[in-house]
């Protein structure tokens, strides 16, 4: 009975631990009193359930009991400030009428979550902390999770985690879900974070790893809530972007943890299901009008996995698809991937002049995907000792293992 | 709660925003409840930097740091939180040719 109520417990601390939070922090207005007094639920959970059975709403006991015993902690702090309760600020917010059915109220919680994800990725906090904090906070991992899979020292990572609340609190940063003039740029921003970590995850730019699964799994489910939450049109062309993406992630790797260009792919390998979700969120943006680079880059992407091989891709419909992206968002790295494009639809002497465009005006000079681009357009133009000195370039340039393998691998098929 | 909203302006922008601007703007606050206070500053060659050490007063000609930006002046401003807060300093007039540093106040403790 009572290892069965654990394992109830745990189901439901992975399940609705999150949004308990979520609601916590907006009742008790501080984000280290809630995780505390989530804890505290949690613990109070495990001792009092098997005795007394599982409640029917268990999210709605669990947020009552850590207000609860968040106001206990504060009854004691407060015998000692000897602060009046009913005068005191912080007391009257942890104190006030709240009806115990509107905690449960799926509105209400859904709000919260969109609430927390809006102030983890509020842009007056450094980028770096945006994304620790969203793990955190919004995703659950813990501090050493997350400093693993960034690779930095678990202190520094508390360290840009404790501030980042405190800025919170001392700045009065709001919990709260931006007003329709704000909202554009402040989706910009939570995507911005998502975007990141999914790609932190799917090219881990150091490492023996080229993709690093937890990362990227997390980034979908982020996804999927955004859109569950907020169904705003650039939000599933990042969901949509992000599942054709992972659809390949088996295909993209061999065994020994090569790389596998996407024109040499098995397309078996793909998951149908994961191109033909991602598919339909472009169409649904794509079809609101108001979409912007996510919904572009996710349409590329859809273009790309529709194909039987690779010979068969629409290049052209690719190429324009980059021209409407570098309208909206130009930046060199997707001239790159257009002159990629370019070289597909006119052949690699017309990739070739576009790549040297951009480093003749300086840009993408230490940017190793540029230079093996480069490489590989002087190696199917037949231009041997060019190809060889770019992709030697390029490897200089790298720092992950397997990308260093498939360059030495491409520099001793050309011959000394 | 206050924010102070300190103005950075290049030396060569002082003067790029029209004084009738900047006024009209801090009416406009002060009409809204969310000024405290605001006033624009003299150029960085008028500024003196004062220091105490062990009890002895030193006085230097300049400011405290050698940057491209100088302080310009400053609002004292009441908003409920930094939402708002930005809002408003995103309305200074000279936030579009130099920047604004948001600050929260601190009470002092007892």
């Amino acid at each position: 009975m009572s290892d069965h109520v654990q394992e109830t417990v745990s189901q439901i601390y992975t399940a609705e631990s999150r949004r308990v939070l979520a609601t916590l922090i907006r009742l008790l207005g501080d984000f280290d009193t809630a995780e505390e007094a989530m804890h505290d639920a949690f613990r109070a959970a495990l001792e009092q359930w098997p005795r007394d059975g599982v409640p029917a709403n268990p999210r709605a006991w669990l947020v009552s009991a850590g207000r609860f015993k968040a106001i206990d902690v504060k009854r004691r702090l407060s015998r000692f400030d000897s602060l009046d309760e009913g005068e005191d600020g912080d007391g009257r917010k942890i104190l006030g009428t709240v009806d115990p059915e509107a905690w449960a109220d799926k509105e209400t919680v859904e709000d919260d979550r969109l609430r927390l994800i809006f102030t983890c990725c509020h842009p007056a906090l450094a980028p770096d902390a945006q994304v620790a904090l969203t793990l955190r906070e919004v995703c659950g991992l813990t501090t050493e999770e997350i400093a693993r899979t960034f690779l930095t020292p678990a202190p520094t990572m508390a360290q840009r985690i404790v501030r980042a609340k405190a800025k919170i609190r001392d700045a009065r940063i709001p919990y709260k879900v931006p007003e329709a003039a704000e909202l554009p740029d402040r989706l910009d921003a939570v995507l911005r974070v998502i975007y990141l970590v999914f790609n932190e995850g799917y090219t881990a730019s150091s490492g023996a790893a080229v993709t690093r699964h937890d990362l990227s799994s997390e980034a979908i489910r982020l996804g999927r809530l955004l859109v569950d939450l907020l169904p705003e049109p650039e939000a599933m062309g990042l969901l949509g972007l992000m599942l054709i993406h992972e659809s390949r992630r088996t295909a993209r790797t061999s065994a020994s943890g090569d790389l596998i260009l996407f024109e040499d792919q098995d397309r078996s390998l793909w998951n149908r299901a994961f191109v033909s979700e991602g598919t339909r969120l472009v169409e649904r943006s794509l079809a609101s009008r108001r979409f912007g680079p996510y919904t572009i880059q996710g349409a590329i992407a859809a273009v790309h996995a529709d194909g039987r091989d690779a010979g068969a891709t629409d290049w052209n419909e690719i190429v324009g698809l980059y021209d409407a992206l570098l309208r909206l968002n130009p930046s060199p790295v997707i001239e790159l991937n257009r002159a990629v494009a370019v070289a597909m639809r006119d052949g690699p002497a017309a990739g070739l002049a576009i790549v040297e465009t951009i480093l003749d005006r300086g840009e993408l000079r230490e940017y190793r995907l540029a230079h093996a681009a480069r490489a590989d357009f002087f190696r199917r133009l037949g231009k041997t000792t060019d190809a060889r000195d770019a992709y030697r370039r390029a490897l200089a340039l790298t720092k992950q293992e397997p990308e260093r393998r498939f360059l030495e691998h491409r520099i001793a098929e050309l011959g000394s | 709660m206050k924010y102070a909203c300190l103005v950075y302006l290049e030396p060569g922008k002082l003067h790029a925003v029209p004084d009738a601007e900047c006024a009209a703007s801090g009416d406009n606050l002060r009409q809204r409840g969310q000024l405290v206070a605001a006033e624009a500053l003299q150029p960085i060659d008028t500024a003196t930097t004062v220091r105490v050490r062990n009890g002895k007063v030193s006085v230097t000609d300049g400011p405290f740091a050698e940057t491209k930006e100088h302080l310009a002046g400053f609002y004292l401003i009441e908003a409920t939180d930094l939402n708002e807060a930005i809002q408003i300093a995103s309305r200074i007039p000279p936030a579009r040719e130099g920047s604004v540093e948001v600050r929260p106040v601190r009470a002092l403790q007892p």
